[in-house]
């Protein structure tokens, strides 16, 4: 991989100085991005790691629900959101395989907004609220298709909070070589409805399954979304799995998060 | 060229390294400590598994000056202090958990990470912990033996094939 000036500034205003610089580029673990740049994908001038922001490591309950800080570790939240977000707790623990865990974090994963991570459908599920240096973000604002994000030059995530769910379940169904999700479904079910997030399907990233939204709301059963399709349409396909397979995976995998969410 | 220090298998050492150096090269030929393989290089296999600050890591996939500072455990730094095998190293022979050896230093890490947290894993959670351990010789039986062994379990109804 080509050479860079690597930094690794103590707090986010330092950070946030680091990233201003030109062709600067955040580290958050690198269990994408330094695979990437080993295939010449990307060549920062600049690497600014922040997993040695103490103020964006760790979880804690706080205004708005799950507070989880950008640079949190898989292994940690899947540890320590176990008492409060058993679903978000499980899907981090189910991320990669233990080393990618040990390094990977949940503001990496988002900010590079890969197709098939797990997290995204958890923080759109949610209705998560993605904190950066600069302002709060909506997730349904935040996710803007493949690899793709609300993000702005210079502008790093912080944490994200959650609201916490009456009753949630993430299932993805892996793909074994990569262990990414060929497709992941988080299912939400709040006091004002349910919220259905998508992974490793769409052709434009996650998305929210409105329709099946809709009619858990109005019955939370697996049996509420048997009569609905998914189009294949807007589908990925590759050789892992034809866009009808996909859109096959999403309905199953809805049903099976909604039972396994009780 | 930075300079890094770090604690490696528990001395202090230190070297100069570019930003793109990984963990992996730092050891191996910063170091010369040539036990942590390097299989593909992608953070597929498992190959360069190390402990970081006691946690596993594939140490491909980490910059070395990401990672000043902290505390680094490799395979050379399994061993007893009388130069024995560690409890799991043992097991591994004792049960054909190796055949060319390449994927052992990885696998005997995370091993070794899986019982400092699970000390008395299920065979399905040393399967499950194993994913990121690619074998592509001996195959997984035997391997996941030793790790059942090495926690002190009985082996003896394990496929052994």
């Amino acid at each position: 991989m080509h050479n860079f000036d690597f930094a690794k500034p103590s707090t986010i205003a330092d950070a946030a100085k680091a990233l201003g610089a030109d062709g600067a580029q955040a580290l958050s673990g690198g269990q994408t991005l330094i695979p990437t740049m080993k295939q010449r994908l990307a060549a920062p001038g600049v690497l600014v790691s922040l997993t040695g922001i103490k103020e964006m490591q760790g979880v804690c309950m706080g205004d708005g629900g799950l507070h989880v800080g950008a640079a949190t570790p898989h292994a940690v939240v899947a540890k320590e959101a176990v008492a409060h977000y058993p679903a978000l707790a499980a899907l981090a623990g189910g991320i990669g395989d233990p080393a990618v865990r040990s390094r990977g974090t949940i503001g990496g994963s988002i900010a590079n907004n890969d197709p098939a991570a797990c997290y995204p459908s958890a923080v759109l599920a949610s209705g998560a609220t993605v904190v950066t240096n600069k302002r709060k973000i909506a997730a349904d604002d935040y996710f803007q298709g493949l690899f793709t994000t609300a993000l702005e030059e210079g502008e790093f995530i912080t944490e994200v909070v959650f609201p916490i769910p009456q009753k949630a379940a993430y299932v993805k169904f892996n793909q074994p070589a990569s262990r990414f999700a060929l497709t992941g479904v988080f299912v939400a079910k709040f006091a004002n409805g349910v919220r259905v997030g998508v992974t490793g399907a769409g052709n434009d990233g996650v998305f929210r399954w409105k329709e099946a939204e809709a009619a858990l709301s109005a019955n939370f059963s697996a049996s509420a979304i048997s009569g609905l399709t998914v189009d294949a349409g807007g589908m990925n396909t590759d050789l892992h799995g034809s866009a009808a397979y996909r859109a096959n995976l999403v309905k199953v995998l809805t049903g099976r998060a909604v039972t396994a969410a009780g | 060229m930075t300079k890094v220090s770090m604690t490696v298998n528990g001395k202090a050492v230190s070297g100069e390294v570019e930003g793109r150096t990984l963990l992996s090269s730092f050891l191996r030929e910063g170091l010369g400590l040539t036990g942590t393989h390097v299989g593909c290089d992608t953070s597929q296999c498992g190959a360069c598994v190390v402990h970081v600050d006691g946690k596993p890591v594939k140490s491909c996939t980490v910059f070395a000056a990401d990672v000043a500072g902290a505390s680094v455990k490799t395979i050379e730094g399994m061993a007893n202090a009388d130069g024995s095998l560690s409890v799991i190293q043992q097991a591994f022979q004792d049960h054909h958990g190796l055949q060319c050896g390449f994927c052992t230093p990885g696998m005997v890490m995370s091993s070794a990470a899986l019982l400092a947290e699970n000390p008395k894993p299920t065979e399905a959670e040393v399967r499950h912990y194993l994913d990121g351990n690619i074998c592509r010789c001996t195959g997984y039986h035997n391997i996941v033996k030793a790790v059942m062994a090495a926690s002190g379990q009985d082996v003896s109804a394990l496929a052994a094939e």
